[in-house]
């Protein structure tokens, strides 16, 4: 029993005392008569052994911490390379945990979100609809898997009077919504129901981030009127810092408020809808009675919800499948470049292991017992992981910024920081990785330690070791192969995406946003004016070719899709005939860039009381009039009948990536009042022959000539728009490529390492070979041989690993084949090179070997 | 200072446990078990070094060269041959004294403010 007390303390100090202490406890226990005394003699060698056994292993840690930090004195060059090395690992590995953390992992920050779903409206073909007012209320009023349920809606306001205008991105929530996520305002109150009242005086509850930017974080300004779009609000909560809903731009939120007209129509669907299901039901229960729900909810109204079903989905799932791939092979090539860097270490530590030979068998001969080395070697590579963790950990939070653009920014949550979760997984990885690249090594050492001191000067390069040490070169090579391989076919996905033609021409044009907002701009003469004022002004501009406002321009604004109806030819919504419809002014096609094929663009003639007119694209005509001149022909689209008067080139509204939908162009001037007020044209295009960011100043100017309180936002050039839709794969491919090229550099400084050792150690049979009439060539050929078994058997496995990697990504390869001739050639290549390169010096040396002193030193 | 007294000042002052286990091997040549004994009768049962406590500052005087382990063994029916014995060391004798110099200097700080009874 005692026995097993004494397991708390180091073996060493059991293997000395032990038998003694033992002794000491018999004789007391002798000593002890009764229960009760039996019992406290018990209590006290159990405090005693915990207190003293932890005291011991801490002496035993400072004594061995003290002799580690003297040898890696004597070795700083050792050191270094070990740190470095282990700091490229584990600050990669942390860096891309960090981001996958938030991706993937970490609970969203609110109440109970594991129970929290989204919902959506299903119709055929389309199985993530907003809901629309009726329809949710309805929902609202009888679902009873939900504790609670709360819409929201995105909104986007100008805000003027607190220095320059500007738009700011918002919601409108549900007044239940912000106690649903569980979250207080920082400062100030929550909405309440009597703030839904439709006529109830405007509130208003503001990001922390905008409250410090423009209020100067003054106490002051809760209580303060401030105008959004022109209405007076009352500014009455401040929310804390960290809350982005429902995007990470977000930082104005209101009540939302419902106008008699919103709940007498039921195909009006622009809700966002969250809800936490009660305790006890499944997301399969949920969905089950929502299902129910719909079905009831589509018979009751046939005309606005024929076929009317439910989605429903856990909150947190709400990451794209790409987001998803993306991140989760960044932590795949991360785990790759820590896995190289620990069998690297490895190695490095084997071989200085095998130089310290004598060192440690000395200390072996003089009592230490091989556990007493173990730990001291272990400590030693501890430390070592210690400081390249340290240096790691800042490394990735330097790094951290350049990986934020992988985060989704519809993902609610703050930027990602190093916080206590990830430090404590970067600590873990150190400790992981210090005992991986330490203990093969000691255990190896103290093994051979006692024979060291017997066999003299000739330290045996013994074929298990040597082996051991192959084996880690070649899965360094394999996985930085891999690595290579992976990075290479993001790369040329990344080419393909770039040349693919996005339908305008990027090049020399600035874009710029002014919202107009309502109830200001809610006539169309009222924007006609403006339109006019701003675009002769920009026009007039030195450098401008041509300037035009849209809708929506595309890649910023995907959707804004429309059913189509053609008379004779009963479209259906479910059969996918949709267009996205865009409103703009003469000047939009050469602005951006876009070829008219056939007939005309929009001009200032198509005004009100003119014959609707649209210019379509050339998809258009070829999904209804194929081969046939569609000049003259006239479709429905939203309720009105439009006659088609030119043809444009096809334009990629969706992205390079995605497939678009036709699209459909509708002049500006023949918008109803009041009617689709959200598709006003507001983007404008400016195509100049100078610098396009040369002329910001000059139009904010002209703007503010026209409007002084309209705002101005998302000032960029088309060519940041496009590069915008490839940016995450821009930076994956770039982390990618770096950890591959880390990974690479890793792998031929193993391979140098091993051969330089083994030739180090071979110097005197090569010497004897030479001595016996053995060439230079011959001697070339053995080192090189060793080199290149080494590089194929890496190649072989990585090509394998790295095909295996592409079919896993193939989601993110835009249609490049995982098996990419090209870029697994490129990286074999790269291999071999690699291979020779860390072959040269080791190989030169063999080969100057000078046989005379080889031989004599035998 | 000579270096020998610096390495003196180095381990001042003295664990409590260290010192006694010094007074206790300070006559006789002495094995774990007595010392504890030697401790707890000196100071009249007030301390009872625990065998943990005695092992771990026995391993650490080893290393500081305050004892030594010895080979002589003491008359054979005192023997138990299982046993190890500790002496001090010339080393020792001076960080004990160095100690005794430290505590008395105190004390006589403390009477000189009062706290301690006798002359100031």
């Amino acid at each position: 029993m005692y026995r097993l007390l004494l397991r708390l303390y180091p073996s060493s100090f059991r293997a000395e005392y032990g038998e003694e202490m033992c002794r000491d406890f018999a004789r007391k226990r002798q000593q002890a008569s009764g229960f009760f005394a039996l019992a406290v003699l018990w209590m006290v060698a159990i405090g005693d052994a915990i207190r003293n056994g932890l005291a011991a292993h801490y002496d035993l840690l400072r004594q061995d911490v003290r002799y580690a930090s003297r040898t890696i004195c004597r070795a700083p060059g050792f050191a270094a390379t070990v740190v470095l090395v282990a700091a490229l690992g584990i600050g990669a590995t942390t860096a891309v945990f960090t981001v996958a953390d938030y991706v993937l992992v970490r609970p969203l920050p609110y109440l109970h979100s594991e129970r929290l779903v989204r919902m959506w409206e299903a119709r055929p073909g389309y199985s993530q609809m907003e809901l629309s007012p009726p329809n949710y209320l309805d929902w609202k009023a009888t679902a009873t898997s939900f504790e609670v349920m709360a819409a929201y809606a995105p909104w986007s306001t100008s805000m003027v009077g607190q220095g320059e205008p500007i738009q700011v991105e918002g919601a409108n929530l549900a007044a239940d919504l912000l106690p649903m996520l569980g979250i207080a305002p920082a400062m100030g109150r929550w909405f309440t129901i009597d703030d839904e009242r439709s006529g109830a005086p405007g509130v208003v509850i503001l990001g922390y981030g905008l409250w410090e930017s423009r209020f100067g974080g003054r106490i002051g300004a809760i209580g303060e009127k401030i105008l959004l779009d022109g209405d007076p609000h009352t500014i009455i909560g401040i929310m804390p810092p960290e809350f982005s809903f429902p995007q990470r731009r977000a930082q104005v939120w209101r009540p939302l408020r419902f106008a008699p007209a919103d709940l007498a129509n039921r195909s009006n669907s622009y809700l966002s809808v969250i809800a936490r299901r009660k305790p006890g039901v499944s997301l399969e229960q949920a969905r089950q009675e929502m299902r129910l729900i719909s079905a009831r909810l589509a018979t009751q109204y046939p005309k606005e919800n024929s076929a009317l079903s439910a989605t429903v989905a856990n909150l947190r799932d709400q990451v794209s499948l790409q987001s998803r791939t993306l991140v989760m092979a960044l932590l795949a090539a991360s785990a790759c470049v820590l896995l190289i860097a620990c069998t690297n270490l490895a190695n490095l530590l084997l071989a200085r292991a095998l130089s310290r030979q004598k060192e440690l068998a000395v200390r072996a001969s003089l009592g230490a017992g091989r556990e007493r080395l173990v730990r001291q070697l272990l400590t030693e590579s501890l430390l070592l992981a210690g400081l390249g963790g340290e240096l790691g950990i800042a490394g990735a939070n330097v790094a951290l910024p350049l990986l934020v653009i992988l985060v989704p920014t519809s993902l609610p949550m703050a930027n990602p920081s190093i916080d206590g979760r990830v430090l404590l997984f970067a600590v873990a990885i150190t400790v992981a990785t210090g005992l991986a690249f330490g203990v093969l090594p000691s255990l190896r050492a103290c093994r051979d330690g006692a024979s060291g001191l017997r066999e003299g000067s000739r330290l045996g390069v013994g074929g298990r070791k040597e082996r051991l040490r192959s084996a880690l070169v070649v899965a360094e090579v394999s996985l930085s192969v891999a690595l290579l391989i992976t990075s290479g076919l993001l790369i040329r996905a990344l080419w393909r995406l770039n040349a693919i033609d996005p339908g305008f021409q990027q090049a020399g044009v600035l874009t710029l946003r002014t919202a107009l907002p309502t109830p200001k701009y809610e006539k169309v003469v009222q924007r006609e004016a403006f339109y006019q004022r701003v675009l002769s002004g920009v026009r007039a501009l030195p450098g401008v070719q041509s300037a035009g406002f849209t809708s929506f321009l595309p890649i910023v604004m995907r959707g804004g899709v429309w059913a189509v109806d053609i008379a004779g030819q009963n479209q259906q919504r479910s059969e996918n005939h949709t267009a996205s419809m865009r409103f703009i002014t003469p000047g939009y096609f050469p602005a951006m860039g876009i070829p008219l094929k056939l007939g005309r663009g929009v001009e200032e003639s198509d005004g009100a009381t003119a014959l609707p007119v649209a210019v379509v694209s050339e998809s258009f005509v070829q999904r209804y009039w194929p081969g046939q001149n569609a000049i003259g022909r006239s479709f429905q689209i939203a309720s009105g009948t439009r006659t088609i008067v030119g043809v444009a080139g096809n334009v990629r509204v969706r992205g390079l990536e995605a497939r678009s939908e036709p699209q459909v162009y509708l002049s500006y001037r023949q918008m109803r009042d009041g009617n689709l007020v959200w598709y006003a044209p507001k983007d404008l295009a400016v195509r100049t022959t100078v610098n396009p960011t040369s002329l910001t100043a000059a139009i904010r100017a002209i703007i503010h000539d026209a409007d002084p309180q309209q705002p101005i936002s998302d000032v960029q050039t088309l060519t940041e728009i496009v590069e915008s839709n490839t940016a995450s794969r821009r930076v994956q491919a770039r982390v990618l490529g770096a950890f591959a090229a880390i990974a690479f550099l890793l792998a031929a400084v193993g391979i140098h390492g091993l051969l330089s050792f083994s030739v180090s150690q071979r110097t005197q049979e090569i010497g004897v070979r030479m001595a016996l009439g053995a060439k230079s060539g011959q001697i070339l050929s053995l080192i090189l041989g060793e080199s290149s078994r080494l590089a194929i058997a890496g190649v072989v496995l990585g090509a394998g690993l790295g095909y295996g990697a592409g079919r896993a990504m193939q989601s993110l390869l835009a249609g490049l084949d995982p098996g990419d001739a090209a870029t697994f050639a490129m990286a074999m290549a790269l291999a071999v090179m690699m291979t020779l390169a860390g072959s040269l010096i080791p190989t030169v040396r063999a080969v100057r070997v000078d046989p005379a002193v080889a031989v004599r030193a035998e | 200072m000579s270096s020998r007294e610096i390495e003196i000042a180095d381990l001042l002052p003295l664990p409590e446990a260290t010192f006694h286990i010094l007074m206790a091997v300070a006559e006789d040549d002495r094995h774990g078990y007595a010392i504890i004994q030697e401790v707890a009768t000196r100071t009249d049962g007030m301390l009872k070094l625990s065998p943990g406590t005695l092992y771990r500052s026995i391993q650490r005087m080893l290393e500081q060269g305050l004892i030594q382990e010895t080979a002589e063994r003491p008359a054979p029916e005192l023997d138990d041959e299982r046993r190890r014995y500790y002496r001090i060391t010339s080393f020792g004798r001076a960080v004990a004294r160095a100690e005794a110099r430290r505590l008395a200097q105190l004390v006589k700080l403390a009477r000189e403010s009062g706290f301690a009874p006798g002359r100031a």
